[in-house]
């Protein structure tokens, strides 16, 4: 008997958060959710992450915040959001009208700021997780980016699941020089679970000017460039904590992409530049994916988290 | 003729994603138009939105934003047809270039919000720069059937770069063209000839679009003129989804605080009186509109009537 993709069991479980289907999207690539109705129904999403909020808010960084590289773009906005009450006010009411699966990236300069943006989410109705953005410098530490080093991501996490009353994510960079270091730490300080990776720290110049491409000199590489390395950690992370629930990000465009990253280790997978091509790319790699683990004999989902054989065991 | 296909929620009045064919193809100078055969997109089309376009230049990831030049609503007799113009900068623009009649794109849209109609019968003066002109050409199809007045003022760097258009200049009341070397109509800018244009025309309002540098400057001497401009905006967009949060305008609103808006969900179209243009780095451009001399500027010759040559202040 062959599989049908309609039954293929796509339910995925990130640390207590469970999704439909194992699709979510990239905080800050989806923006509040109302702008991709006009696309998509945002309740056929796994899960939809919100663009990061802060305990005010912020206006962002001048332009031009964005060049594309090869296969991939850098960006800097600057944590644009209209402040964590001002979006409790006016968007989270939308999403769980809509009913969206909805998880609240969350952003601070100091851990007091990641503390009082948690509490303030404490209680909301439609709130289903919380993802913590550790790549934003600390300003309490000479701006030394957090998620760079195992114990100032630590205390933010610690602090976060303090006050939480849904399961806690950890987003983690690539840019750590041991970032299994600093998923040990945060895990060990309450992380339900991890998102692997945030955006790689790039820089472009135009050869002709010299001028630096963006206002800010770096910023934040996304895109299919990056997939390998996003691979990479998902592995060795999930290697290294096999319990932990990873939602990997880094460059997903296809379904073959998304399959990549659930051999890695990954129980959920988010979309962030790639919806930015097509804007049905939740829709798309969903049912995408559905057909693709049909078409192999697999009935769940399940079947190919963590499933990569070595050529050399490590 | 039809769109190839078609995905979205046709059922709205927002965005769709089509696979249109390339069923005309006209080079002008360094400027290439594309007529896309697109009846659903084009039903849709209002002039000052923009389409997001793929690209299959390597090593590219994002879509092309492109104003759109023409629509041809088949419900008005029209054949269902889409226009872009595209110029000759970047990769991207390059490879559109070279499509070719029978060959298929993949394009979102329409996006963005189109330039406000006036609401009574009006006197409205249409200033394009570059291959930015396009929508303006689009704009007077649509403004002159409904009873409005439509003076032209289309400016270049040099004769060859100037965007013509034979159905706009036939249909507008009046066209002006300034080119910075003098090769064709006036020597100058389009600004230098705004004041008589206003004056003759008993102007109402403005509509522009071309490179920022021109929007401000137009939108300043509009300002001085007393009348009220819309411009349509350029700025690096990475998405023109409203997710990426890359496009921004720092626009003044009603309480006098500085905004960050993105040019592809609160724009293009926007009121010149509102954007900060200094703070797009816009002084030099600014500093000249202000210290303009705007009395008596030009010799006027008779304005081109309906015969559409370049008459008018050459």
């Amino acid at each position: 008997m062959t599989l049908r993709a309609g039954d293929v069991d796509l339910t995925t479980d990130i640390g207590g958060l469970v999704l439909d289907n194992p699709i979510a999207t990239a905080s800050g690539c989806f923006a509040s959710g109302r702008e991709m109705d006009r696309f998509v129904d945002v309740s056929g999403v796994g899960a939809v992450v919100v663009k990061s909020l802060t305990r005010a808010p912020r206006k962002g960084l001048p332009t031009p915040r964005m060049v594309e590289t090869p296969s991939g773009m850098l960006n800097a906005i600057g944590l644009q959001n209209p402040g964590v009450d001002a979006w409790l006010r006016d968007d989270l009411p939308w999403l769980a009208d809509h009913g969206a699966t909805t998880v609240v990236s969350i952003a601070g300069d100091t851990v007091d700021d990641f503390a009082h943006v948690a509490r303030r989410l404490r209680g909301a109705q439609g709130i289903e997780a919380i993802e913590v953005n550790l790549s934003c410098p600390n300003v309490e530490h000479r701006g030394l980016v957090f998620a760079l080093d195992a114990t100032a991501s630590a205390e933010v996490i610690r602090a976060v699941a303090l006050v939480a009353d849904v399961p806690v994510l950890a987003k983690l960079s690539a840019d750590a020089s041991d970032v299994v270091a600093v998923a040990r730490a945060v895990v060990e300080a309450g992380a339900d679970g991890l998102t692997l990776i945030n955006t790689v720290l790039g820089m472009a110049i135009d050869p002709v000017t010299g001028v630096a491409e963006l206002a800010n000199t770096y910023g934040g590489l996304s895109g299919p460039a990056i997939r390998p390395v996003a691979v990479r950690v998902v592995h060795q992370v999930h290697a290294a904590l096999p319990d932990v629930p990873i939602v990997g990000c880094g460059g997903v465009r296809t379904v073959e992409d998304v399959v990549q990253f659930l051999r890695a280790g990954a129980r959920a997978v988010a979309v962030g530049t790639g919806g930015f091509v097509d804007p049905f790319a939740t829709e798309t790699l969903r049912d995408g994916l559905a057909a693709w683990l049909a078409e192999h004999g697999h009935a769940s989902v399940q079947d190919i988290i963590g499933a990569v054989t070595l050529r050399r065991p490590s | 003729m039809s769109d190839v296909s078609v995905r979205g929620r046709i059922d709205r009045d927002g965005p769709i994603q089509v696979v249109a064919e390339v069923v005309a193809r006209r080079r002008s100078g360094p400027y290439v138009t594309l007529v896309l055969a697109a009846p659903a997109l084009a039903a849709r089309c209002r002039p000052g939105q923009f389409l997001e376009i793929a690209v299959e230049a390597p090593g590219t990831l994002l879509r092309r934003p492109l104003s759109i030049a023409r629509a041809a609503d088949s419900a008005d007799g029209g054949v269902g047809t889409v226009e872009i113009v595209v110029g000759p900068d970047g990769v991207g623009s390059a490879w559109l270039a070279e499509v070719h009649t029978g060959e298929r794109l993949d394009v979102v849209g329409p996006l963005g919000r189109a330039f406000p109609l006036p609401q009574r019968t009006a006197s409205c003066l249409l200033v394009g720069g570059g291959y930015g002109a396009a929508p303006l050409h689009y704009l007077t199809e649509v403004l002159v059937p409904l009873g409005h007045r439509v003076d032209l003022i289309v400016g270049a760097s040099t004769e060859d770069t100037l965007l013509h258009s034979l159905e706009a200049k036939r249909i507008a009341h009046s066209l002006r063209t300034t080119t910075d070397d003098g090769s064709a109509g006036q020597r100058g800018r389009v600004t230098d000839v705004m004041a008589e244009a206003v004056e003759r025309g008993g102007t109402d309002v403005i509509y522009a679009c071309g490179p920022n540098a021109m929007l401000a400057a137009v939108s300043v001497v509009g300002a001085r003129l007393g009348i009220e401009v819309r411009v349509a905006l350029e700025e690096r967009m990475a998405c023109g989804l409203g997710i990426c949060f890359t496009c921004v305008i720092p626009v003044r609103d009603r309480s006098g605080e500085v905004q960050m808006r993105r040019s592809c969900i609160d724009g293009p179209v926007m009121d010149g009186a509102r954007v900060e243009w200094r703070r797009m780095g816009l002084d030099a451009a600014v500093d000249a509109a202000e210290g303009m001399q705007l009395a008596g500027a030009g010799v006027v010759n008779d304005p081109g009537g309906v015969d559409g040559s370049d008459g008018g202040v050459r």
